[in-house]
């Protein structure tokens, strides 16, 4: 039937770059030493250069200096550390009040859940039809009181990109530290913390063929953050555990291998797709902005139809992409980002996400569009929702 | 995964289901129905329309058809169940449960039942449709503590597979003057809260006297 995987969900996870891999490898067979002071043993010394040169690598990437990196197990660790870490710093300073948009993902949104647990108070951001957050109710909702903002970069299942720059400026003039969710932009989409006045950034080696179980935060200098996780002295005493230096040295190789050819190749997939979709099937919907968008993202809405016999339909002849419906989530609950842009049920229920990544081609997109064309077109045939039409 | 190997995929379904799912059976509508059931789970957002031709002498379900808009394990329990209805008469067909149309796909995944017991009210309710209008059903009894817990056993609890009541995870019911009240074992913050509370409250605000379902969770 066929004879390759078309792996279309390069948002959750990516396949790994093979000189990513090369890059990882001495330090996992000659020099696997923990990085020691500069009067401990070679191997150890060698171990620290190379956790040296990724972090600086990595640092110049965004614009900022190596100490304010830090590295970490990936997004959801360097979320928690941000959220919990500046709370925890700030709240006798400032006051216990937090602000983050209704379409992060999990690891910003149920740890400021989590907070408000504790006894924060959480102010969720509305944001419009296209996921874009609305920037004067942020304005008003700041008080002296605020100790943190975290607005993502871009949103993970729609793609919709923020106005980062316009954010970061309210929180500056206001005097309120702003994390943002980098995940779904890093090496993607420019991010200069020269020119945006960002505090802390999560960033994740998984989403750009690196390995997984790392990424890193990015926390201006000077920003009060308290250590969250308790244990040993590394990272400059702001993150306990062993240092994962295969990890961070991959990640830098992975950053390093992101070129913007490759985005703008993209983007192409992605215009590709969307319009192939909205002109080839009748009844589908955009979800998100059709210009604020990442280039690896397209989130389309199949109507009359479910997502999650979409996915095993296209499963079942090799494609694997990823829907908002909640038969197919861990919680059972529909996308909450496609409700929040003011989509109902049934628009998360028949929601398909295409994430594209460096083994993608062009010809992938037709071969999926054309097998989602017919098997949209069976299941819109038993549906009582179609039948109505 | 190299080229040259054989791709092998790992469904979460049993072969029957996938072979329901692929190609149901008895998929469509009867425009000339006697009885029409349509239910839908607002937790998963699943639907299931069942329509069926009855012979008026010996109540023996002749035709039978569904129309799924649903997850894979919706469809292929409104196929297998409309299989099983069919040649049975509408007592009999009322008799056939979720567990039996389950055993019969071989097994579904514990988080996924919920959707296939959707199917089988589906099923019900198009026969209780074609009671109604035949005059076969008695008056509509009030909403009392049982009645709400018989409900509740077509409430899934994901985590098991098993409806809410089995589970012991409903510690209370209390009906006042229309009013349900249900207190669960389960803190708000779970993972399956959110679903099992809306599940829930569709499924007792269809009765004809309940006006409005509260769901406690319990803390800690």
């Amino acid at each position: 039937m066929f004879d390759k995987i078309t792996y279309l969900d390069n948002a959750a996870s990516t396949r790994l770059d093979e000189r990513v891999l090369e890059a990882m490898q001495p330090y996992f067979f000659e020099i696997y030493a923990v990085a020691t002071s500069e009067f401990g043993y070679s191997m150890g010394i060698d171990a620290k250069e190379g956790l040296m040169d990724a972090r600086g690598s990595i640092a110049s990437t965004l614009g900022a200096s190596e100490e304010e990196i830090v590295f970490t197990s990936g997004e959801t660790e360097s979320s928690n550390m941000a959220l919990k870490g500046v709370a925890a710093a700030v709240r006798k300073k400032k006051g216990s009040h937090i602000i983050v948009s209704r379409i992060e993902d999990f690891p910003v949104l149920n740890t400021a859940k989590s907070l408000e647990r504790q006894g924060y108070k959480v102010d969720y951001l509305n944001v419009d039809s296209e996921g874009i957050v609305d920037l004067e109710q942020l304005g008003s909702l700041i008080t002296k009181e605020t100790a943190l903002v975290s607005i993502q970069h871009a949103n993970q299942e729609i793609g919709t990109l923020q106005d980062i720059k316009a954010i970061a400026d309210i929180c500056n003039e206001k005097d309120v530290l702003l994390h943002t969710d980098a995940t779904h932009t890093f090496t993607r989409v420019p991010l200069d913390v020269k020119e945006i006045p960002v505090d802390l950034a999560t960033i994740s080696a998984h989403t750009i063929h690196g390995p997984r179980g790392v990424g890193a935060l990015y926390i201006r200098e000077d920003t009060p953050i308290e250590k969250w996780m308790d244990g040993g002295y590394q990272e400059s005493n702001r993150r306990a555990g062993l240092e994962n230096i295969p990890g961070a040295v991959g990640f830098a190789k992975a950053v390093e291998l992101v070129a913007p050819e490759e985005n703008r190749r993209l983007a192409q997939m992605r215009d590709h797709t969307i319009s192939k979709a909205l002109e080839d099937i009748p009844h589908v919907t955009l979800n998100g902005s059709r210009i604020n968008r990442t280039p690896q993202n397209a989130n389309l809405t199949f109507h009359y139809v479910e997502g999650e016999s979409m996915t095993l339909h296209l499963d079942m002849r090799g494609f694997a992409v990823s829907t908002g419906s909640a038969c197919f989530s861990r919680s059972l609950e529909a996308s909450h980002v496609i409700l929040s842009i003011g989509g109902d049920h049934e628009r998360a229920h028949g929601s398909l996400r295409f994430s594209f990544g460096r083994y993608n081609t062009m010809e992938d997109v037709d071969a999926v569009l054309g097998a989602l064309r017919e098997i949209v077109e069976r299941l819109r045939e038993i549906s009582p929702l179609y039948a109505k039409k | 995964m190299l080229k040259s190997e054989v791709i092998t995929l790992k469904f979460p379904y049993t072969e029957k289901v996938l072979e329901h799912f692929r190609n149901p059976k008895n998929v469509g509508k009867l425009e000339d129905a006697d009885g029409k059931g349509l239910e839908g789970s607002p937790a998963c957002g699943d639907m299931v329309a069942v329509y069926l031709k009855v012979d008026p002498e010996t109540t023996v379900i002749e035709d039978i058809k569904f129309e799924s808009y649903g997850c894979a394990s919706n469809i292929a329990t409104a196929s297998i169940i409309t299989e099983m209805a069919k040649g049975k008469t509408i007592a009999d067909a009322k008799k056939i449960t979720w567990q039996e149309a389950t055993d019969e796909l071989g097994g579904l995944p514990p988080v996924k039942r919920h959707c296939s017991v959707l199917a089988v009210e589906g099923l019900r309710s198009a026969i209780r449709d074609y009671e109604e209008k035949h005059g076969l059903v008695s008056e509509q009894e009030p909403t009392t503590e049982e009645v709400v817990r018989s409900r509740l056993k077509h409430v899934m609890n994901p985590m098991a597979g098993l409806d809410i009541v089995r589970t012991e995870l409903v510690t209370k019911i209390e009906v006042k003057e229309g009013i349900v009240r249900v207190v669960l074992d389960l803190p708000s913050s779970h993972q399956f809260a959110n679903a099992i509370k809306e599940d829930l409250v569709e499924k007792l605000e269809a009765l004809w006297d309940v006006k409005e379902v509260k769901v406690v969770f319990t803390e800690g």
